[in-house]
C-alpha cells in the first residue's frame, strides 16, 4: 500500500518523505494535516538517572505499516511497553493519544479492549496453556488453526502442544504472532517480530505483517533489520531518546546504515 | 445401601467415573470409615482387606505379566463432619505386571476429620504402575490428611504418581512419599494443590537413585492464597552411575500466604547427576501482562495462569 491511498484514514494525510527541522529530521504531521490512529505527542521517560526517551513524537497512520529502526538498547522496546501501557511505563510527560483521545491513565486491559496489543520481542512461555487456549483467548470460538497457518504452523502438530518451554524460539514468536492476529486489533506492536526465526522464513513474517494491516490494523513495526523496514508503508528511527528521521522506508533505512544521525552526535548512543 | 449412595455422590463430584464402578470388567475398592462397602477383582489382580477398628488393611497383588487392561478404581472417604479413616495398603506388581491405579479420597463435609494412609507399594523388575490420587475435602477445611507412602522399583520399573488436590479446602495436609529406584527404572512424583484460608500444607518427597541410569523426577506445582501455608521438600539423590534425577517445584502466592521450597540434591557417585529448580512468588509480571494484552482483566490474567500452573 503506498502513503497516498491509505482507505478510511480519518483524513490522514501520510507524509510520504523526510522533512527536517533545523539540523535534526522530524516528523511533520501537523502542517500536513494528518490525524492518526496512534500519536505520540513529545514523550519523555526516565528509568532510574537514564534517559531513555526525550520529546519522542511520531504518528502512525490507519492501515499503516510503520517501521520503528533503531540501534540496540536506543529505547525502541521502552516505547512499546510505554504504548501499551505496562506496568513502571508511564511517560513523565506527553501524550499517548489512540483514535485522538489521550489514553496515558488507561491501564493494558483497558488498552487491549480498545483494540491495542503488542506482541513481545522474547515471548512469555506459560505452563499448562495450550496453543489452541492460547490462540484464542479473546474468542474461544475461533478457528485457532486458521491463525496458525496464517504464521506457517501446522494447526495438527501445535493446537494441543503447550506454551511452554519446550517450545522453541522461532515457535513461540509465531504462535504469538497467530494470537495477535486472531484478536483483530486496532493498532499492535510488533517488537522486532523477526528474531529468532529462521532466514527461510522471513517471508512468511513479511506476509504476516502484511495481514493484520489487511485485517485493518495498523502497524508499529520495531526492528534493527533494514531489510524488515522496507516492507512499511513508512518508516522512523529512533536515536537519543527522539525520532530523528521519518520518510520513506528506503530513505529512513539509507539514513540509519549511514549513521547520518545528527543527534548521536550529541548524545550517548549505541550506534 | 445409602451409604455407598453418599459415598457416591461425593465420588462423582470430585470427578470419579461412577460408570467403572458398576462394569464387571473393571477392579475396584470402595471403604467409607473402617467399612469396606465394595470391591471387584479381576483376572490377575488380587484385592484382600481386613478390617478393624483402628483402619482398614488391603493387600493389592499384579501376577507377572498381566497387564490390567482398565485402571484399578479406589474410593475412600469419610461423609460425616467428624470421622477418622486409617488406611494401610500394600500393593504389589509382580514382574512384568502393568497397573493404572485411579484412586478418590472424599470427605466432603470434614470439619474434624482425619485421614491417614500408609503405603507400601513394590515394583518387581519390568512391573510399571501410574497411579492418580485425587481429594476433595470440602469447603470447612476441618481435616488432616497423613499420605506417606514408600515405594521400591525393581530393575527397570517404572512408577508415576500424581496427587491432586485443586477444589474446596486442604485443611492440614502432610504428604511423605518415598521412592527407591533399581537400575534403569523411572520415578515420577508430581503433586498439585491448591491452598486457600488458612491451609497448612507441608509435602516431603524423595527420590533415591540407586541403579545405575535410574531416573527421577519430583514435580511440584502449589498456589496458595488467604493465609495459607505450604513448605515443599523435593529431595533426590543420585548413588549410582548414570543417575539422573531434578526437582522441580513451583508456588504462587498471593494475599497474605507464605511458601517455601527447600530442594536438597545429593549425589555419592561421579557419574550420576541431580538438578533443581524452585520459583516461589506472585504471578509473573510478564505474564500477567502478556494476558492482559490480550485483553485479559488482571482478575482473569491470574486465573488462567494459577490454573494453567495446577493443570
Amino acid at each position: 500500500m503506498s502513503s497516498d491511498t491509505l482507505p478510511d484514514a480519518a483524513n490522514a494525510s501520510i507524509p510520504d518523505t523526510m522533512t527536517s527541522e533545523g539540523s535534526v529530521w522530524s516528523l511533520s504531521d501537523n502542517q500536513h494535516g494528518a490525524t492518526w490512529m496512534l500519536e505520540l505527542k513529545n514523550l519523555s521517560f526516565r528509568a532510574g538517572d537514564r534517559r531513555i526517551l526525550d520529546g519522542c513524537s511520531l504518528g502512525v497512520g490507519q492501515q499503516e505499516i510503520h517501521a520503528l529502526l533503531g540501534t540496540n538498547g536506543v529505547g525502541k522496546s521502552t516505547l512499546a511497553y510505554i504504548i501499551m501501557g505496562c506496568e513502571g511505563y508511564r511517560p513523565d510527560s506527553g501524550d499517548i493519544l489512540f483514535a485522538g483521545k489521550v489514553i496515558n491513565e488507561l491501564g493494558i486491559s483497558d488498552r487491549a479492549r480498545l483494540g491495542i496489543t503488542m506482541t513481545w520481542q522474547e515471548p512469555v512461555r506459560f505452563e499448562g496453556i495450550s496453543v489452541r487456549d492460547y490462540v484464542s483467548l479473546r474468542n474461544p470460538s475461533c478457528d485457532a488453526g486458521s491463525y496458525l497457518r496464517l504464521v506457517g504452523l501446522d494447526p495438527d502438530r501445535y493446537l494441543c502442544r503447550m506454551v511452554d518451554r519446550c517450545l522453541s524460539g522461532g515457535e513461540r514468536k509465531r504462535i504469538e504472532l497467530a494470537s495477535a492476529l486472531a484478536l483483530h486489533p486496532r493498532f499492535v506492536v510488533l517488537d522486532e517480530p523477526d528474531s529468532g526465526i529462521d532466514m527461510l522464513s522471513f517471508n512468511d513474517i513479511v506476509l504476516v505483517i502484511r495481514q493484520f494491516r489487511d485485517h485493518g490494523a495498523s502497524v508499529l513495526l520495531i526492528t534493527h533489520r533494514p531489510e524488515l523496514a522496507l516492507m512499511a508503508d513508512r518508516a522512523s528511527q529512533l536515536c537519543g531518546g527522539r525520532i530523528v528521521v521519518t520518510g520513506t522506508p528506503q530513505d529512513v533505512t539509507d539514513f540509519f546504515l549511514a549513521k547520518n544521525c545528527a543527534v548521536c552526535a550529541e548524545v550517548v548512543c549505541d550506534a | 445401601m445409602p451409604e455407598r449412595e453418599d459415598l457416591l455422590t461425593a465420588y462423582r463430584r470430585c470427578g470419579g467415573d461412577e460408570g467403572a464402578l458398576a462394569d464387571a470388567e473393571t477392579p475396584h475398592l470402595l471403604a467409607l470409615g473402617h467399612a469396606i462397602l465394595s470391591m471387584r477383582e479381576v483376572s490377575g489382580l488380587e484385592v484382600q482387606t481386613s478390617v478393624a477398628d483402628d483402619g482398614i488393611t488391603a493387600e493389592v497383588v499384579l501376577h507377572e505379566d498381566v497387564r490390567l487392561n482398565r485402571p484399578l478404581h479406589l474410593c475412600f472417604g469419610v461423609l460425616h463432619a467428624e470421622g477418622m479413616q486409617r488406611i494401610t495398603m500394600r500393593i504389589h506388581l509382580k514382574k512384568h505386571a502393568s497397573a493404572q491405579i485411579v484412586a478418590h479420597c472424599v470427605f466432603p463435609e470434614a470439619r474434624k476429620v482425619q485421614h491417614i494412609m500408609n503405603a507400601m507399594i513394590e515394583l518387581e523388575a519390568g512391573a510399571e504402575m501410574r497411579y492418580a490420587e485425587t481429594h476433595f475435602h470440602g469447603p470447612y477445611g476441618g481435616i488432616e490428611v497423613l499420605p506417606k507412602a514408600m515405594v521400591r522399583l525393581g530393575d527397570r520399573a517404572r512408577y508415576s504418581a500424581d496427587f491432586t488436590l485443586l477444589e474446596g479446602r486442604v485443611g492440614a495436609l502432610g504428604l511423605d512419599y518415598e521412592v527407591t529406584a533399581g537400575a534403569e527404572s523411572i520415578a515420577e512424583l508430581s503433586a498439585r494443590i491448591f491452598g486457600h484460608g488458612r491451609d497448612v500444607i507441608a509435602l516431603r518427597e524423595k527420590v533415591v537413585l540407586n541403579g545405575e541410569n535410574a531416573r527421577g523426577l519430583i514435580k511440584t506445582r502449589i498456589a496458595l492464597e488467604g493465609e495459607a501455608s505450604a513448605e515443599v521438600t523435593g529431595i533426590t539423590e543420585g548413588n549410582a552411575a548414570g543417575a539422573r534425577g531434578h526437582v522441580d517445584c513451583t508456588e504462587v502466592v498471593r494475599d497474605k500466604a507464605i511458601a517455601k521450597a527447600v530442594p536438597i540434591v545429593h549425589v555419592t557417585h561421579p557419574l550420576a547427576k541431580v538438578t533443581h529448580e524452585a520459583a516461589i512468588g506472585s504471578v509473573d509480571k510478564k505474564q500477567l501482562e502478556t494476558l492482559m494484552a490480550h485483553g485479559l482483566s488482571p482478575e482473569e490474567a491470574v486465573d488462567m495462569i494459577v490454573k494453567g500452573i495446577l493443570r
